[in-house]
Protein backbone atom coordinates (compact mmCIF):
# COMPACT_ATOMS: atom_id res chain seq x y z
CA UNK A 1 0.00 0.00 0.00
CA UNK A 2 1.01 3.55 -0.60
CA UNK A 3 2.35 5.51 2.30
CA UNK A 4 -0.35 7.70 3.64
CA UNK A 5 -0.65 9.78 6.75
CA UNK A 6 -1.37 7.98 10.03
CA UNK A 7 -4.82 9.59 10.23
CA UNK A 8 -5.99 8.06 6.99
CA UNK A 9 -4.62 4.56 7.55
CA UNK A 10 -7.60 3.23 9.58
CA UNK A 11 -10.08 4.63 7.04
CA UNK A 12 -8.08 3.12 4.20
CA UNK A 13 -8.29 -0.25 5.97
CA UNK A 14 -12.02 -0.19 6.65
CA UNK A 15 -12.90 0.93 3.13
CA UNK A 16 -10.74 -1.89 1.73
CA UNK A 17 -12.26 -4.40 4.11
CA UNK A 18 -15.83 -3.47 3.15
CA UNK A 19 -14.99 -3.39 -0.59
CA UNK A 20 -14.06 -7.07 -0.42
CA UNK A 21 -17.13 -8.20 1.58
CA UNK A 22 -19.57 -10.65 -0.04
CA UNK A 23 -22.79 -9.29 -1.58
CA UNK A 24 -25.23 -7.96 1.01
CA UNK A 25 -22.93 -8.58 3.97
CA UNK A 26 -22.11 -4.97 4.93
CA UNK A 27 -25.77 -3.95 4.59
CA UNK A 28 -26.84 -6.94 6.69
CA UNK A 29 -24.39 -6.25 9.50
CA UNK A 30 -25.14 -2.53 9.50
CA UNK A 31 -28.89 -3.06 9.76
CA UNK A 32 -28.44 -5.59 12.58
CA UNK A 33 -26.40 -3.00 14.46
CA UNK A 34 -28.43 0.18 14.11
CA UNK A 35 -31.06 2.14 12.28
CA UNK A 36 -29.50 3.96 9.35
CA UNK A 37 -29.19 7.72 9.74
CA UNK A 38 -30.67 10.19 7.28
CA UNK A 39 -28.32 11.31 4.49
CA UNK A 40 -28.26 13.13 1.19
CA UNK A 41 -26.43 11.95 -1.91
CA UNK A 42 -23.29 13.74 -3.00
CA UNK A 43 -23.01 11.22 -5.77
CA UNK A 44 -25.79 8.69 -6.28
CA UNK A 45 -24.57 5.10 -6.71
CA UNK A 46 -23.22 4.42 -10.21
CA UNK A 47 -21.73 1.38 -11.87
CA UNK A 48 -18.55 1.73 -13.89
CA UNK A 49 -15.17 0.14 -14.33
CA UNK A 50 -11.58 0.41 -13.25
CA UNK A 51 -8.72 -0.61 -15.53
CA UNK A 52 -6.58 -3.10 -13.63
CA UNK A 53 -2.89 -2.63 -14.26
CA UNK A 54 -0.03 -5.06 -13.78
CA UNK A 55 3.71 -5.06 -14.43
CA UNK A 56 5.59 -6.86 -17.21
CA UNK A 57 7.61 -9.62 -15.56
CA UNK A 58 5.79 -8.81 -12.28
CA UNK A 59 8.18 -5.96 -11.47
CA UNK A 60 8.72 -4.05 -14.73
CA UNK A 61 6.77 -1.48 -16.72
CA UNK A 62 3.01 -1.23 -16.18
CA UNK A 63 0.51 -2.57 -18.71
CA UNK A 64 -3.29 -2.68 -18.83
CA UNK A 65 -4.59 -6.11 -17.87
CA UNK A 66 -8.33 -5.58 -18.19
CA UNK A 67 -11.21 -3.93 -16.41
CA UNK A 68 -13.17 -4.81 -13.31
CA UNK A 69 -16.71 -3.64 -12.57
CA UNK A 70 -16.95 -1.14 -9.72
CA UNK A 71 -19.83 0.64 -7.96
CA UNK A 72 -19.22 3.96 -6.27
CA UNK A 73 -21.20 6.57 -4.38
CA UNK A 74 -20.76 9.39 -1.85
CA UNK A 75 -23.16 10.81 0.71
CA UNK A 76 -23.42 13.31 3.55
CA UNK A 77 -25.07 12.54 6.87
CA UNK A 78 -27.45 15.09 8.37
CA UNK A 79 -24.68 15.71 10.92
CA UNK A 80 -22.23 16.61 8.14
CA UNK A 81 -19.92 13.59 7.87
CA UNK A 82 -19.11 12.48 4.32
CA UNK A 83 -18.99 8.80 3.43
CA UNK A 84 -17.49 7.26 0.29
CA UNK A 85 -17.70 3.84 -1.31
CA UNK A 86 -15.78 2.19 -4.14
CA UNK A 87 -16.56 -1.50 -4.26
CA UNK A 88 -15.96 -4.26 -6.77
CA UNK A 89 -18.99 -5.50 -8.69
CA UNK A 90 -22.35 -4.00 -9.58
CA UNK A 91 -24.28 -3.53 -6.39
CA UNK A 92 -25.72 -0.11 -5.57
CA UNK A 93 -27.31 -1.22 -2.29
CA UNK A 94 -23.96 -2.49 -1.03
CA UNK A 95 -22.19 0.71 -2.09
CA UNK A 96 -24.76 2.72 -0.15
CA UNK A 97 -24.23 0.62 2.99
CA UNK A 98 -20.43 0.98 2.71
CA UNK A 99 -20.68 4.77 2.35
CA UNK A 100 -23.06 4.97 5.34
CA UNK A 101 -20.65 2.96 7.50
CA UNK A 102 -17.72 5.07 6.26
CA UNK A 103 -19.56 8.24 7.33
CA UNK A 104 -20.70 6.77 10.65
CA UNK A 105 -17.13 5.68 11.44
CA UNK A 106 -16.39 9.39 11.78
CA UNK A 107 -19.08 9.74 14.49
CA UNK A 108 -19.56 8.40 18.02
CA UNK A 109 -21.03 5.24 16.48
CA UNK A 110 -17.50 4.23 15.46
CA UNK A 111 -16.80 1.92 18.41
CA UNK A 112 -20.03 -0.01 17.97
CA UNK A 113 -19.52 -0.34 14.20
CA UNK A 114 -15.93 -1.42 14.72
CA UNK A 115 -16.97 -4.42 16.81
CA UNK A 116 -20.28 -5.27 15.16
CA UNK A 117 -19.40 -4.70 11.49
CA UNK A 118 -15.69 -4.29 10.75
CA UNK A 119 -14.30 -6.87 13.18
CA UNK A 120 -16.90 -9.38 11.99
CA UNK A 121 -15.98 -8.78 8.34
CA UNK A 122 -12.30 -9.04 9.13
CA UNK A 123 -12.76 -12.34 10.99
CA UNK A 124 -14.83 -13.75 8.12
CA UNK A 125 -12.30 -12.73 5.50
CA UNK A 126 -9.39 -14.11 7.49
CA UNK A 127 -11.22 -17.41 8.05
CA UNK A 128 -11.98 -17.70 4.33
CA UNK A 129 -8.37 -16.94 3.36
CA UNK A 130 -6.98 -19.36 5.93
CA UNK A 131 -9.28 -22.15 4.79
CA UNK A 132 -8.07 -21.74 1.20
CA UNK A 133 -4.44 -21.49 2.25
CA UNK A 134 -4.81 -24.70 4.30
CA UNK A 135 -6.22 -26.57 1.29
CA UNK A 136 -3.36 -25.24 -0.86
CA UNK A 137 -0.82 -26.29 1.78
CA UNK A 138 -2.23 -29.84 1.70
CA UNK A 139 -1.30 -30.00 -2.02
CA UNK A 140 2.31 -29.04 -1.37
CA UNK A 141 4.70 -31.68 -2.68
CA UNK A 142 6.98 -33.46 -0.22
CA UNK A 143 9.90 -34.90 -2.17
CA UNK A 144 11.52 -38.10 -0.99
CA UNK A 145 15.00 -39.07 -2.06
CA UNK A 146 14.79 -42.47 -3.76
CA UNK A 147 18.41 -43.24 -4.63
CA UNK A 148 21.31 -40.94 -3.95
CA UNK A 149 23.58 -40.77 -6.95
CA UNK A 150 26.81 -40.34 -4.99
CA UNK A 151 26.32 -43.40 -2.75
CA UNK B 1 -31.12 -5.67 -62.14
CA UNK B 2 -31.35 -5.60 -58.34
CA UNK B 3 -33.90 -3.43 -56.61
CA UNK B 4 -33.35 -2.45 -52.97
CA UNK B 5 -35.87 -4.10 -50.68
CA UNK B 6 -36.61 -4.28 -47.01
CA UNK B 7 -38.25 -6.95 -44.98
CA UNK B 8 -37.56 -9.89 -42.77
CA UNK B 9 -38.66 -8.30 -39.49
CA UNK B 10 -41.17 -11.03 -38.80
CA UNK B 11 -38.70 -13.77 -39.78
CA UNK B 12 -36.05 -12.24 -37.49
CA UNK B 13 -38.46 -11.93 -34.58
CA UNK B 14 -39.58 -15.50 -34.96
CA UNK B 15 -35.98 -16.71 -35.29
CA UNK B 16 -35.09 -15.00 -32.02
CA UNK B 17 -38.12 -16.45 -30.25
CA UNK B 18 -37.13 -19.91 -31.42
CA UNK B 19 -33.54 -19.23 -30.31
CA UNK B 20 -34.84 -18.46 -26.80
CA UNK B 21 -36.80 -21.70 -26.79
CA UNK B 22 -33.83 -23.73 -28.00
CA UNK B 23 -31.62 -22.04 -25.42
CA UNK B 24 -33.94 -23.26 -22.69
CA UNK B 25 -33.98 -26.82 -24.04
CA UNK B 26 -36.65 -29.29 -22.97
CA UNK B 27 -38.59 -27.90 -20.05
CA UNK B 28 -38.66 -31.26 -18.27
CA UNK B 29 -34.98 -30.60 -17.44
CA UNK B 30 -34.34 -28.02 -14.68
CA UNK B 31 -33.21 -24.59 -15.87
CA UNK B 32 -29.56 -23.67 -15.30
CA UNK B 33 -29.06 -20.71 -12.98
CA UNK B 34 -26.40 -18.04 -13.43
CA UNK B 35 -25.05 -19.00 -9.98
CA UNK B 36 -24.67 -22.63 -11.09
CA UNK B 37 -22.68 -21.56 -14.13
CA UNK B 38 -20.53 -19.23 -12.03
CA UNK B 39 -19.75 -21.91 -9.45
CA UNK B 40 -19.65 -25.09 -11.53
CA UNK B 41 -18.39 -23.93 -14.92
CA UNK B 42 -15.83 -21.59 -13.38
CA UNK B 43 -13.14 -22.14 -15.99
CA UNK B 44 -15.52 -21.18 -18.79
CA UNK B 45 -16.44 -18.10 -16.74
CA UNK B 46 -12.73 -17.32 -16.33
CA UNK B 47 -12.10 -17.54 -20.06
CA UNK B 48 -14.99 -15.20 -20.79
CA UNK B 49 -13.68 -12.68 -18.23
CA UNK B 50 -10.12 -12.89 -19.60
CA UNK B 51 -11.01 -12.51 -23.26
CA UNK B 52 -13.97 -10.23 -22.59
CA UNK B 53 -11.42 -8.13 -20.68
CA UNK B 54 -13.86 -7.50 -17.83
CA UNK B 55 -13.59 -9.15 -14.44
CA UNK B 56 -17.11 -9.86 -13.22
CA UNK B 57 -17.97 -13.56 -12.66
CA UNK B 58 -21.73 -12.96 -12.48
CA UNK B 59 -21.81 -11.11 -15.79
CA UNK B 60 -19.61 -13.70 -17.48
CA UNK B 61 -21.89 -16.49 -16.22
CA UNK B 62 -24.95 -14.64 -17.52
CA UNK B 63 -23.24 -14.18 -20.89
CA UNK B 64 -22.48 -17.91 -21.09
CA UNK B 65 -26.12 -18.74 -20.35
CA UNK B 66 -27.37 -16.24 -22.94
CA UNK B 67 -24.85 -17.52 -25.53
CA UNK B 68 -25.91 -21.14 -24.99
CA UNK B 69 -22.34 -21.98 -23.99
CA UNK B 70 -20.78 -20.43 -27.12
CA UNK B 71 -17.83 -18.78 -25.36
CA UNK B 72 -16.86 -16.43 -28.19
CA UNK B 73 -20.47 -15.22 -28.38
CA UNK B 74 -20.36 -14.76 -24.58
CA UNK B 75 -17.10 -12.80 -24.87
CA UNK B 76 -18.79 -10.63 -27.53
CA UNK B 77 -21.63 -9.86 -25.09
CA UNK B 78 -19.15 -8.91 -22.37
CA UNK B 79 -17.12 -6.68 -24.70
CA UNK B 80 -20.31 -4.92 -25.79
CA UNK B 81 -21.41 -4.40 -22.17
CA UNK B 82 -17.94 -3.15 -21.22
CA UNK B 83 -18.23 -0.26 -23.65
CA UNK B 84 -21.30 1.04 -21.78
CA UNK B 85 -19.42 1.46 -18.49
CA UNK B 86 -17.95 4.79 -17.47
CA UNK B 87 -14.27 4.38 -16.57
CA UNK B 88 -13.59 5.50 -12.99
CA UNK B 89 -9.84 5.25 -13.35
CA UNK B 90 -6.97 2.80 -13.32
CA UNK B 91 -5.67 0.69 -10.47
CA UNK B 92 -2.16 0.77 -9.11
CA UNK B 93 -0.23 -2.11 -10.72
CA UNK B 94 -1.21 -5.31 -8.90
CA UNK B 95 1.56 -6.93 -6.87
CA UNK B 96 1.63 -10.62 -7.79
CA UNK B 97 4.40 -11.14 -5.22
CA UNK B 98 1.67 -10.66 -2.60
CA UNK B 99 -0.62 -13.23 -4.22
CA UNK B 100 -2.53 -15.60 -1.93
CA UNK B 101 -1.53 -18.65 -3.99
CA UNK B 102 -3.92 -21.53 -4.65
CA UNK B 103 -1.28 -23.02 -6.89
CA UNK B 104 2.40 -22.33 -7.40
CA UNK B 105 4.74 -24.61 -9.27
CA UNK B 106 8.15 -24.33 -10.86
CA UNK B 107 9.49 -26.57 -13.60
CA UNK B 108 13.02 -25.25 -13.08
CA UNK B 109 13.63 -25.68 -9.34
CA UNK B 110 12.50 -28.67 -7.32
CA UNK B 111 13.19 -27.20 -3.90
CA UNK B 112 12.28 -23.57 -3.78
CA UNK B 113 11.15 -21.32 -0.95
CA UNK B 114 7.40 -21.69 -0.62
CA UNK B 115 7.50 -25.13 -2.22
CA UNK B 116 5.60 -26.72 -5.08
CA UNK B 117 1.90 -26.22 -4.40
CA UNK B 118 -0.24 -28.15 -6.87
CA UNK B 119 -3.60 -26.55 -6.09
CA UNK B 120 -6.86 -27.68 -7.73
CA UNK B 121 -5.29 -28.97 -10.95
CA UNK B 122 -6.21 -31.36 -13.78
CA UNK B 123 -2.52 -32.34 -13.93
CA UNK B 124 -1.87 -35.98 -12.97
CA UNK B 125 -5.51 -36.92 -13.52
CA UNK B 126 -5.95 -39.87 -15.87
CA UNK B 127 -8.32 -38.11 -18.24
CA UNK B 128 -10.81 -40.93 -17.89
CA UNK B 129 -14.47 -39.95 -17.91
CA UNK B 130 -15.83 -40.02 -14.40
CA UNK B 131 -19.30 -41.51 -14.59
CA UNK B 132 -19.87 -40.77 -10.92
CA UNK B 133 -20.31 -37.11 -11.94
CA UNK B 134 -23.21 -38.13 -14.18
CA UNK B 135 -24.84 -39.78 -11.19
CA UNK B 136 -24.96 -36.85 -8.77
CA UNK B 137 -22.17 -38.14 -6.57
CA UNK B 138 -21.09 -36.42 -3.37
CA UNK B 139 -17.70 -34.73 -3.18
CA UNK B 140 -15.02 -35.80 -0.72
CA UNK B 141 -13.80 -32.90 1.40
CA UNK B 142 -10.43 -31.42 0.41
CA UNK B 143 -7.62 -32.16 2.85
CA UNK B 144 -6.03 -29.34 4.80
CA UNK B 145 -2.62 -28.75 6.31
CA UNK B 146 -1.21 -25.90 8.30
CA UNK B 147 -0.11 -23.19 5.90
CA UNK B 148 3.11 -21.24 6.22
CA UNK B 149 2.15 -17.57 6.54
CA UNK B 150 3.82 -14.88 4.46
CA UNK B 151 4.32 -14.01 0.81
CA UNK B 152 5.58 -16.53 -1.71
CA UNK B 153 8.66 -15.10 -3.46
CA UNK B 154 8.97 -15.15 -7.26
CA UNK B 155 11.38 -17.70 -8.70
CA UNK B 156 13.02 -15.12 -10.96
CA UNK B 157 14.15 -13.29 -7.81
CA UNK B 158 16.57 -16.14 -6.99
CA UNK B 159 18.07 -16.01 -10.47
CA UNK B 160 18.20 -12.22 -10.28
CA UNK B 161 20.42 -12.46 -7.20
CA UNK B 162 23.11 -14.12 -9.28
CA UNK B 163 22.55 -11.87 -12.29
CA UNK B 164 21.67 -14.98 -14.30
CA UNK B 165 18.46 -13.58 -15.72
CA UNK B 166 17.56 -10.27 -17.27
CA UNK B 167 15.95 -7.77 -14.91
CA UNK B 168 12.47 -6.38 -15.37
CA UNK B 169 13.33 -2.86 -14.23
CA UNK B 170 10.65 -1.00 -12.34
CA UNK B 171 9.20 2.13 -13.89
CA UNK B 172 5.96 4.03 -13.63
CA UNK B 173 5.18 5.18 -17.14
CA UNK B 174 1.48 5.30 -18.02
CA UNK B 175 0.88 2.36 -20.36
CA UNK B 176 -0.91 2.76 -23.71
CA UNK B 177 -4.48 1.42 -23.74
CA UNK B 178 -5.82 -0.33 -26.84
CA UNK B 179 -9.40 0.12 -25.62
CA UNK B 180 -8.88 3.86 -26.03
CA UNK B 181 -6.45 4.20 -28.95
CA UNK B 182 -6.52 1.80 -31.89
CA UNK B 183 -3.71 -0.74 -31.91
CA UNK B 184 -0.90 0.54 -34.12
CA UNK B 185 2.49 -0.84 -35.14
CA UNK B 186 5.15 -0.89 -33.94
CA UNK B 187 3.55 -1.94 -30.66
CA UNK B 188 5.60 -1.55 -27.50
CA UNK B 189 5.64 -4.42 -25.01
CA UNK B 190 2.97 -2.92 -22.73
CA UNK B 191 0.56 -2.82 -25.66
CA UNK B 192 1.50 -6.33 -26.77
CA UNK B 193 0.86 -7.68 -23.28
CA UNK B 194 -2.56 -6.01 -23.15
CA UNK B 195 -3.46 -7.47 -26.54
CA UNK B 196 -2.19 -10.93 -25.59
CA UNK B 197 -3.95 -11.16 -22.22
CA UNK B 198 -7.34 -10.63 -23.94
CA UNK B 199 -6.39 -12.64 -27.05
CA UNK B 200 -8.19 -15.79 -28.14
CA UNK B 201 -6.93 -18.76 -26.17
CA UNK B 202 -6.85 -21.09 -29.16
CA UNK B 203 -4.95 -18.64 -31.35
CA UNK B 204 -2.45 -17.86 -28.59
CA UNK B 205 -1.98 -21.57 -27.88
CA UNK B 206 -1.35 -22.29 -31.58
CA UNK B 207 1.18 -19.46 -31.84
CA UNK B 208 2.94 -20.61 -28.66
CA UNK B 209 3.00 -24.20 -29.88
CA UNK B 210 4.58 -23.07 -33.16
CA UNK B 211 7.52 -21.60 -31.22
CA UNK B 212 8.01 -24.93 -29.45
CA UNK B 213 8.01 -26.76 -32.76
CA UNK B 214 10.82 -24.61 -34.09
CA UNK B 215 9.29 -21.44 -35.54
CA UNK B 216 11.23 -18.83 -33.58
CA UNK B 217 12.49 -21.41 -31.15
CA UNK B 218 13.47 -19.95 -27.79
CA UNK B 219 13.18 -22.99 -25.57
CA UNK B 220 11.00 -21.96 -22.65
CA UNK B 221 11.08 -23.39 -19.16
CA UNK B 222 8.16 -22.59 -16.90
CA UNK B 223 10.18 -20.83 -14.24
CA UNK B 224 6.99 -20.33 -12.30
CA UNK B 225 3.28 -20.68 -12.63
CA UNK B 226 1.08 -19.25 -9.91
CA UNK B 227 -2.67 -18.88 -9.49
CA UNK B 228 -4.31 -16.97 -6.69
CA UNK B 229 -5.94 -13.75 -5.63
CA UNK B 230 -4.47 -10.29 -5.37
CA UNK B 231 -6.07 -7.11 -4.06
CA UNK B 232 -6.84 -4.32 -6.54
CA UNK B 233 -5.91 -0.92 -5.18
CA UNK B 234 -6.88 2.40 -6.68
CA UNK B 235 -6.17 6.05 -5.93
CA UNK B 236 -9.39 7.79 -4.96
CA UNK B 237 -9.03 11.51 -5.72
CA UNK B 238 -11.88 12.59 -3.45
CA UNK B 239 -10.24 10.79 -0.52
CA UNK B 240 -6.68 11.78 -1.34
CA UNK B 241 -5.35 8.27 -0.80
CA UNK B 242 -5.64 4.80 -2.31
CA UNK B 243 -7.92 2.01 -1.11
CA UNK B 244 -8.41 -1.62 -2.02
CA UNK B 245 -11.56 -1.75 -4.11
CA UNK B 246 -11.66 -5.51 -4.54
CA UNK B 247 -9.80 -8.65 -5.33
CA UNK B 248 -9.15 -10.59 -8.54
CA UNK B 249 -7.91 -14.11 -9.22
CA UNK B 250 -5.03 -14.17 -11.67
CA UNK B 251 -2.83 -16.75 -13.36
CA UNK B 252 0.78 -15.72 -13.84
CA UNK B 253 3.42 -17.53 -15.85
CA UNK B 254 7.06 -16.54 -15.97
CA UNK B 255 9.19 -18.38 -18.45
CA UNK B 256 12.95 -18.68 -18.33
CA UNK B 257 14.27 -18.79 -21.86
CA UNK B 258 17.50 -19.37 -23.68
CA UNK B 259 20.12 -16.82 -23.04
CA UNK B 260 21.49 -13.94 -24.94
CA UNK B 261 24.78 -12.21 -24.42
CA UNK B 262 26.89 -9.69 -26.21
CA UNK B 263 30.36 -8.20 -26.09
CA UNK B 264 29.26 -5.92 -23.27
CA UNK B 265 26.98 -8.29 -21.38
CA UNK B 266 27.67 -11.83 -20.17
CA UNK B 267 25.17 -14.53 -21.15
CA UNK B 268 21.98 -14.55 -19.13
CA UNK B 269 18.53 -16.09 -19.32
CA UNK B 270 15.73 -14.05 -20.87
CA UNK B 271 12.09 -13.93 -19.82
CA UNK B 272 8.58 -14.22 -21.17
CA UNK B 273 5.56 -13.08 -19.19
CA UNK B 274 1.96 -14.18 -19.06
CA UNK B 275 -0.72 -12.77 -16.76
CA UNK B 276 -4.40 -13.47 -17.28
CA UNK B 277 -7.67 -12.95 -15.36
CA UNK B 278 -8.95 -16.06 -13.56
CA UNK B 279 -7.62 -19.59 -13.39
CA UNK B 280 -6.47 -19.72 -17.00
CA UNK B 281 -3.27 -21.69 -17.02
CA UNK B 282 -3.07 -22.80 -20.65
CA UNK B 283 -3.61 -19.23 -21.77
CA UNK B 284 -1.05 -17.74 -19.36
CA UNK B 285 1.69 -20.16 -20.46
CA UNK B 286 0.84 -19.50 -24.12
CA UNK B 287 0.94 -15.76 -23.53
CA UNK B 288 4.40 -16.00 -21.95
CA UNK B 289 5.77 -17.96 -24.91
CA UNK B 290 4.31 -15.57 -27.47
CA UNK B 291 5.46 -12.54 -25.46
CA UNK B 292 8.98 -13.94 -25.49
CA UNK B 293 8.89 -14.68 -29.24
CA UNK B 294 7.73 -11.11 -29.97
CA UNK B 295 10.67 -9.70 -28.01
CA UNK B 296 13.20 -10.91 -30.62
CA UNK B 297 14.08 -7.42 -31.80
CA UNK B 298 14.79 -5.85 -28.40
CA UNK B 299 16.87 -8.92 -27.47
CA UNK B 300 18.93 -8.66 -30.64
CA UNK B 301 17.77 -11.97 -32.09
CA UNK B 302 17.45 -12.80 -35.74
CA UNK B 303 14.19 -12.34 -37.59
CA UNK B 304 13.54 -15.90 -38.71
CA UNK B 305 10.36 -14.85 -40.47
CA UNK B 306 8.40 -17.03 -38.06
CA UNK B 307 4.72 -16.15 -37.60
CA UNK B 308 5.12 -15.81 -33.82
CA UNK B 309 7.82 -13.15 -34.34
CA UNK B 310 5.55 -11.01 -36.49
CA UNK B 311 3.87 -8.60 -34.08
CA UNK B 312 1.53 -7.28 -36.76
CA UNK B 313 0.40 -10.77 -37.74
CA UNK B 314 -0.02 -11.95 -34.15
CA UNK B 315 -1.67 -8.88 -32.65
CA UNK B 316 -4.02 -8.12 -35.55
CA UNK B 317 -5.33 -11.68 -35.66
CA UNK B 318 -5.39 -12.60 -31.97
CA UNK B 319 -8.64 -10.88 -31.05
CA UNK B 320 -11.51 -13.30 -31.50
CA UNK B 321 -14.17 -10.60 -31.49
CA UNK B 322 -12.56 -8.65 -34.31
CA UNK B 323 -11.91 -11.89 -36.17
CA UNK B 324 -15.36 -13.34 -35.73
CA UNK B 325 -16.98 -10.02 -36.56
CA UNK B 326 -15.27 -9.83 -39.91
CA UNK B 327 -15.53 -13.54 -40.62
CA UNK B 328 -19.20 -13.85 -39.81
CA UNK B 329 -20.27 -10.71 -41.59
CA UNK B 330 -19.84 -12.51 -44.93
CA UNK B 331 -22.91 -14.60 -44.20
CA UNK B 332 -25.07 -11.47 -44.06
CA UNK B 333 -26.78 -10.20 -47.23
CA UNK B 334 -24.31 -9.13 -49.92
CA UNK B 335 -26.95 -9.08 -52.65
CA UNK B 336 -25.80 -5.84 -54.27
CA UNK B 337 -22.08 -6.76 -54.16
CA UNK B 338 -22.84 -10.11 -55.64
CA UNK B 339 -25.15 -8.67 -58.29
CA UNK B 340 -22.25 -6.52 -59.51
CA UNK B 341 -19.97 -9.55 -59.74
CA UNK B 342 -22.65 -11.47 -61.55
CA UNK B 343 -23.08 -8.69 -64.11
CA UNK B 344 -19.33 -8.56 -64.63
CA UNK B 345 -18.95 -12.31 -65.21
CA UNK B 346 -21.86 -12.29 -67.65
CA UNK B 347 -20.31 -9.39 -69.55
CA UNK B 348 -16.88 -11.08 -69.68
CA UNK B 349 -18.42 -14.32 -70.89
CA UNK B 350 -20.36 -12.45 -73.58
CA UNK B 351 -17.19 -10.72 -74.77
CA UNK B 352 -15.25 -13.99 -74.76
CA UNK B 353 -18.07 -15.59 -76.74
CA UNK B 354 -18.10 -12.75 -79.30
CA UNK B 355 -14.30 -12.98 -79.69
CA UNK B 356 -14.37 -16.72 -80.35
CA UNK B 357 -17.13 -16.29 -82.95
CA UNK B 358 -15.03 -13.57 -84.62
CA UNK B 359 -11.88 -15.76 -84.53
CA UNK B 360 -13.78 -18.69 -86.03
CA UNK B 361 -15.03 -16.43 -88.82
CA UNK B 362 -11.54 -15.12 -89.66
Amino acid sequence: MKDISEDNAPRQRWLGLMAKAPTGRVAGLLDETMTRPAFTWLRAPEVGSTMVRARAGATGSPFNLGEVTVTRCALTLATGEVGHAYIQGRNKADAEAVAVVDALMQTTAATTLRTKVLDVLEAEQTAKKDARAAKAAATKVDFFTMVRGED
Amino acid sequence: MYVAVKGGERAIENAHAWLAEERRGVTSVAELSVEQIREQLALAVNRVMAEGSLYDPDLAALAIKQARGDLIEAIFLIRAYRTTLPRFGASLPVDTGKMACDRRISATFKDLPGGQILGPTFDYTHRLLDFKLAADGGVPEAATREAVPGDVPHVTEFLNHEGLIEEAPHDDTTPPDLTREPLEMPAERALRLQALTRADEGFTLGMAYSTQRGYARNHAFVGELRIGSVPVEMDIPELGFSIEIGEVTLTECETVNQFTGSKSEPPQFTRGYGLVFGQTERKAISMALVDRALRWEELGEEDEGAPAQDAEFVLYHADNIQATGFLEHIKLPHYVDFQAELELVRKLRKEAGANSVREAAE
